[in-house]
């Protein structure tokens, strides 16, 4: 051990970042894998194999709550406790504390992995797991909240950085979103089932309040902060507009949770819910544009390094898909559209092109950015990650217009009369004409499956070479990101 | 004069604003929820669920059937000729939790109740393409082969009774069940004959064609055959529930 690594160790905890970014990348790579797999299911069912346990509707859940919150999750917990000591320039407030988050988080993620092949499941979507593994959240949770705000509160820096306020926004909030989507009553202390205490309409509303926030916040918001941090720092430039960071903050976490009824329109839910989801879906468009402008114009100046830099490239697409995925939202939640959208493939597909089109590929930058810089080495290798990228965004590109087309060819198969006023096509006949935008589907799939792989292998020799030289010091310019 | 600058130097007054511009748009959507006569309609025939029904809705649950189905008819033309009704919130009103879904890989099962025979059912839960040959579903063979654990079947039903649902534990419950429900169904919602009702209702049913065992088939084709079959829509005219919306 080096003079300087032990120094850097006493300012800052990097170990528990450590753990968190080691463990994004192995979730990413089991929960795109399950995906990959269960999207292969729905083009060639045999791979169900009878096989309880990894049948497509079990699966399923394997594979949300992977990829959301074992791999997004955990890299926001890195990234968090990186950008909040680096911020603040001080060190997470209690080591012990940050560490529990750490085996609480992933323990969560394993158990519930495992509860839903054994068939435990709330069926509230991103919300399956039952109330023991809820409790352990929750706990863990608050846990992360006070060391969160615990290390602002002693900041050596008297402004709090942007990027603070999105994960302090999507903290509060999917504190708020877990207690009340979870209320449940189970059948005895020692099962797992519970009954939610909410019925029907009521609960459907809950359940979506929270399954649209947790895009809102979880995937969205908290991203963003890691946006603001990343983006500046790769590019050594200032944020583009600091009074457009204030503005679209505060827009988008007032709006964003009244949308969620959107996506129960033209269901038993009143019409004025749905309306004013409708409503503020669309006003919701021009904070989600503040973020992506802002992120992409802190480029402004240095657009060269698009050319040179794959790690940029990840954050600059990541922002564009940004802008895609959240034009395409609002345009979903107008009523007229969502009538021929909702309960088809748009859906799927719209949420991948956020899921990876923006947060994967913001959270591969990040990572890229910051891995090394942990572990106090250089990335093993800058080719790795330039196809990395490409494989991710053919991947995602695959997979998004497979699903336009399918999606869209549902929809128009459905609704479909023939000249006598009957319905043209039977059920069925949509599903089969579905089977070739599976196949392509998977293979978008599997593309960016193989990214993740080279991801993975890519940071493991990272972090071999870095613990075999711990001597080189990596140049993170420490102070503060970019003030603006 | 306020300035931005005062939150971004503390955290408490920054958490605080955080948490009250969050917390709006939830409040104002859900709490009229619960308030708001209008939201449930008024309809007569909506009862909970037997306890066999209960099972094998769990079933349903358990092996998420809800990712693929929806239970949510739409108020459209084509809805309505493919499958029925437009759902009702009063349908799903003893549903916890809700299983409305949000993606149709498979069709709609709010109105399947009755539209299938027992065979035919069993057959297409075990093997799907043997009925229809471009289905994607999975087979789901062993719901044939395990048997229905209903140990537990009065706690289940304790527990959403705890949640509102009207199963009955004291004769005064039982009593004002038989006046909303009727005798018969009143007897179903009895938590103290749940056992022996459930037994009853699957030798009855034999939606396995096995009489001699109860299978978790028997319990979730039980709950499909129930669901979207509970409201008689003849007795209402076409405009009764557009008030509601």
């Amino acid at each position: 051990m080096t003079t300087t690594e032990i120094g850097s160790n006493e300012q800052y905890n990097f170990e528990v970042v450590k753990k968190f970014a080691f463990m994004s990348v192995v979730w990413g790579l089991l929960g795109m894998s399950v995906g990959v797999y269960i999207a292969s299911e729905l083009a060639w069912p045999f791979l169900n194999f009878d096989i309880p346990y990894i049948t497509f509707s079990r699966f399923r859940p394997v594979h949300t709550s992977s990829v959301i919150f074992g791999f997004g999750g955990s890299a926001l917990f890195a990234t968090s406790y990186y950008i909040v000591q680096r911020t603040c320039q001080t060190r997470l407030v209690s080591d012990f504390l940050a560490n529990f988050t750490f085996w609480g988080w992933t323990a969560a993620i394993a158990l519930g992995d495992i509860s839903y092949t054994l068939g435990y499941t709330q069926s509230r979507e991103y919300a399956e797991m039952e109330w023991p593994i809820d409790i352990l959240i929750e706990i863990t949770w608050v846990v992360y909240l006070t060391v969160f705000v615990g290390t602002i509160m002693k900041r050596k820096q008297p402004h709090i950085y942007v990027a603070n306020w999105f994960f302090l926004s999507f903290i509060l909030a999917t504190a708020l979103l877990h207690t009340f989507n979870n209320l449940a009553v189970p059948i005895s202390l020692f099962s797992m089932k519970s009954y939610s205490l909410f019925a029907g309409t009521q609960d459907a509303m809950t359940q979506w309040w929270y399954g649209h926030n947790a895009v809102g916040f979880f995937l969205t918001a908290a991203f963003l902060g890691m946006m603001y941090y990343f983006v500046p720092k790769q590019a050594g430039r200032p944020i583009y507009s600091y009074r457009l960071s204030i503005v679209h903050f505060w827009a988008l976490s007032f709006l964003y949770m009244w949308v969620g009824a959107h996506h129960l329109h033209w269901t038993a839910l009143p019409d004025w819910t749905s309306t004013l989801a409708a409503t503020f879906s669309i006003m919701l468009l021009l904070p989600s544009w503040g973020g992506m402008i802002n992120g992409i114009m802190t480029l402004s100046g240095a657009w060269d390094r698009l050319r040179t830099d794959p790690i940029m490239r990840f954050l600059i697409v990541a922002l564009s898909f940004y802008g895609m995925s959240t034009f395409e939202g609002p345009l979903m939640a107008l009523k007229d559209v969502n009538a021929l959208s909702h309960y088809t493939d748009w859906t799927v597909g719209h949420v991948h092109s956020g899921a990876l089109g923006w947060v994967a590929m913001v959270s591969f930058g990040s990572l890229y950015h910051m891995i090394p810089r942990i572990w106090n080495t250089k990335v093993w290798s800058e080719k790795l990650i330039g196809i990395h990228f490409w494989l991710a965004t053919i991947g995602v590109l695959l997979y998004i217009t497979a699903m336009w087309i399918s999606g869209i060819t549902q929809g128009l198969m459905w609704r479909a009369f023939d000249q006598y006023g009957n319905l043209q096509y039977s059920f069925v006949e949509s599903v089969a004409a579905m089977h070739p935008l599976y196949v392509m589907r998977a293979i978008g799939g599997m593309f960016f499956l193989s990214g993740m792989l080279l991801m993975f292998i890519n940071i493991m020799m990272t972090i071999r070479s870095g613990r075999q030289a711990p001597a080189y010091i990596a140049a993170p310019g420490n102070v503060s990101a970019a003030s603006a | 004069m306020f300035k931005h600058e005062w939150l971004e130097t503390n955290i408490g007054l920054l958490a605080v604003a955080t948490m009250l511009a969050i917390s709006i748009g939830g409040l104002v959507e859900i709490a009229p929820l619960f308030f708001i006569k209008g939201t449930v309609e008024k309809v007569d025939g909506v009862r909970p669920y037997t306890p066999l029904e209960l099972r094998g809705r769990d079933i349903y649950q358990r092996e998420g059937c809800y990712l693929c189905h929806s239970q949510m008819i739409r108020p459209f033309r084509d809805e309505a000729l493919r499958y029925g009704h437009y759902s009702l919130a009063a349908e799903s009103q003893y549903d916890h939790p809700f299983q409305w879904g949000s993606k149709r890989t498979g069709p709609d099962l709010a109105r399947v109740g009755k539209k299938y025979s027992n065979e035919w059912m069993v057959q297409h839960l075990v093997s799907p393409r043997s009925l229809v040959p471009q289905s994607v579903m999975p087979n789901f063979p062993w719901l044939l082969t395990t048997q229905l654990d209903y140990s537990d079947i009065k706690e289940r039903m304790r527990a959403l009774r705890v949640t509102g649902v009207p199963y009955s534990l004291t004769k005064a419950e039982y009593d004002a069940n038989v006046k909303k429900f009727g005798a018969d169904t009143a007897n179903m919602l009895d938590i103290n004959q749940a056992e022996k009702n459930l037994v009853k209702q699957a030798q009855d049913g034999n939606y396995d064609g096995d009489r001699s065992n109860i299978s978790e088939m028997d319990a979730l084709v039980a709950y499909l055959q129930v669901l979207g079959t509970m409201v008689d829509f003849r007795k209402y005219d076409d405009d009764e529930f557009v008030k509601y919306r």
